[in-house]
């Protein structure tokens, strides 16, 4: 076969499979020979498990044959985040503490990925327990960056957007708390949108924060991330904190976006985020690339507004007080009793001593500080002063975005910001400092904290590294995200004659 | 704890590593103290937003008192509950002495 199968999206490999030029073991046994060669420069994956892989492709290809009825997504590859736990696959969630763990059930985002017929590839890296902006805070040594391999991914889901940018997965799940699929997807020329809080279920999360953790889509174009979204969304039962309430189609708006005309769409582009008097932090090329993005917007009919969103200044220390505070609260259940790792237990030593040197030698640096902060924020005495004060901010940060939404207010559709304020950066430069990698979030946190939807897409180069675009939304309203990003992104790839991704060369 | 609002000594942190359930080398206590002290400088930022009768945000969707019929619905057996644990006996967890004295 002459066509690469592995540089398809996933709306041609859906075309290719219903018209049979290509099967589903074809289409899977490609992205598994792309793994064998590249991943071991990538380390994209923590687990692939091909032999199963072939095996339900295989299943999906014989029912083809026998005129069965099939989910909407059978026989396409998909990669999952290593924080999504998978029965009978082994999850880490980065960590060692989680060493060798198989779990016993599927998440819901699994569950409904699998009903809809997909082929699992295998699980991919991540910063320990999702903490971190590079991925080098994974037990199991960094991913790299299909643009340049000595630099970071991005993170979290910096293995699953190495993976898809590296052409070894089609599309993945990322997870995002404070960002982590948005810039990951940002810094590798994906697309990648974090849901509305509520709107895709948490059951089967490893929880790291669980008032901002949500899953979502990473995929190469608007129109993929929209298709997965949908199979993903939804009420989930088993979710205390799932929304029970129709959603709009993110597919028909992904469609609707690129025909092109954004004519009646306001934007508003967000000051304190890169804006005039905003700009420490940075890059030059970022921001130049951002502007392009915003001007290509307003040609095509939207009309763009500068607005004011004072609080967003404090989004980074509120969320670096959040986060951590619930941290501290979830991880104690890696206590060394219910699964994976426990040291010591030699019949000397009791209980607490136990959990101790389980958790000093299961858990890395990054986790241990944040356990560590978030236990300081939350005690007994400066509570007020941190925990309580970082929630009020995120009151703030919530009104903000009211405000620039509100017919009285700025009457915005949508606002926008660069996805993140940096490119790529070297791997190795900003581990030992804890503040500078946290400063690479800061365009995502007032999202994560207000619980909107937010989707990056690629929106230009700087030094030869993409650089994402946000759309930032209302609650629920993640169909005017993918419409803004489906609209840019048309509009660049016809000005350039090819995908994004197209730039990585094909030797990648 | 120490006083000043934006510092933590590495006597903190050995306590709130004590109190998080986490063994810590004399090494480790001296980089977190730093690092910390930096983070804490940050984010102690949120002290001086105008939050004079702002009500906090606890959770981005105000969502009280979700319940589900009272049925029994299927879940996971014991075996498969114990399936991950590293140490159980007679279908149980099994986990270290949690007295002092000798069993």
């Amino acid at each position: 076969m002459s066509t690469d199968l592995t540089r398809l999206d996933v709306t041609a490999l859906r075309a290719a499979l219903a018209d049979g030029s290509a099967s589903a073991v074809e289409i899977t046994q490609a992205h598994l020979d792309a793994i064998a060669a590249t991943d071991g420069t990538l380390n994209s994956y923590l687990h692939v498990d091909g032999e199963t892989a072939l095996a339900t492709a295989g299943e999906v290809d014989r029912r083809r044959a026998a005129g069965d009825e099939l989910g909407p997504l059978a026989g396409i590859p998909v990669a999952l985040k290593d924080v999504v736990v998978t029965e009978g696959v082994p999850t880490t969630s980065g960590s060692k503490i989680l060493e060798g763990w198989t779990p016993p059930y599927d998440a819901t985002v699994a569950a409904r990925l699998k009903a809809a017929g997909t082929v699992l590839l295998g699980k991919t890296n991540m910063d320990e327990f999702a903490m971190g902006s590079s991925t080098e805070n994974s037990a199991y040594g960094p991913t790299r960056n299909p643009w340049d391999h000595d630099r970071i991914p991005g993170g979290s889901s910096g293995g699953s957007s190495a993976a898809v940018a590296g052409h070894l997965a089609p599309w993945a799940i990322g997870t995002d708390t404070g960002g982590s699929i948005r810039q990951p997807a940002a810094v590798t020329g994906l697309v990648g949108h974090k849901p509305t809080y509520g709107s895709v279920s948490r059951y089967g999360l490893i929880a790291f924060s669980s008032s901002l953790d949500q899953a979502g889509p990473m995929a190469r174009t608007v129109a993929d991330a929209a298709l997965m979204h949908e199979v993903i969304g939804g009420h989930d039962p088993r979710d205390s904190t799932s929304i029970d309430a129709p959603a709009a189609p993110f597919v028909e708006a992904a469609r609707q976006g690129a025909t092109g005309d954004l004519s009646g769409v306001t934007v508003g582009v967000v000051r304190e985020l890169g804006g005039e008097g905003h700009t420490d932090g940075y890059e030059a090329g970022v921001l130049a690339a951002f502007q392009a993005g915003v001007d290509q917007l307003r040609a095509l009919g939207a009309e763009v507004r500068e607005i004011s969103c004072p609080s967003f200044d404090l989004a980074l220390a509120a969320y670096y007080l959040i986060a951590p505070s619930e941290a501290s609260s979830n991880l104690s259940r890696f206590d060394g009793v219910r699964y994976g790792l426990r040291v010591g237990d030699d019949g000397s030593r009791d209980l607490d001593e136990v959990m101790a040197l389980t958790r000093a030698k299961g858990f890395g640096p990054e986790v241990k500080r944040r356990i560590i902060l978030g236990t300081y924020a939350l005690s007994s005495g400066y509570y007020e002063a941190y925990y309580g004060q970082a929630q009020k901010v995120r009151t703030l940060i919530g009104r903000d975005f009211v405000s620039a939404f509100a017919a009285d207010g700025g009457a915005v559709d949508v606002l926008v910001s660069p996805t993140s304020p940096i490119v790529a950066f070297p791997i190795g430069q900003r581990v030992d400092d804890p503040l500078s990698m946290y400063a690479a979030d800061l365009c995502t946190l007032p999202a994560s904290l207000a619980g909107t939807p937010a989707i990056s897409v690629p929106c230009g180069l700087s030094e030869g590294l993409p650089v994402g675009l946000q759309v930032m939304a209302p609650a629920l309203a993640d169909d005017r995200c993918y419409r803004v990003a489906a609209a840019l992104e048309a509009a660049q790839d016809a000005a350039r004659g090819g995908t994004f991704l197209s730039q990585l060369g094909a030797s990648a | 704890m120490s006083t000043d609002s934006s510092s933590l000594s590495r006597d903190d942190v050995a306590h709130l590593a004590q109190l998080s359930r986490l063994a810590v080398t004399d090494e480790e206590l001296d980089l977190f103290a730093d690092q910390l002290g930096v983070v804490l400088g940050a984010v102690a930022r949120v002290q001086d937003a105008p939050t004079a009768d702002v009500a906090p945000t606890t959770h981005a969707v105000p969502l009280t008192n979700v319940y589900r019929p009272d049925v029994v619905a299927p879940s996971l057996s014991r075996d498969q509950a114990l399936s991950g644990a590293p140490a159980a006996e007679d279908d149980r967890f099994r986990v270290p002495r949690i007295l002092q004295e000798e069993a």
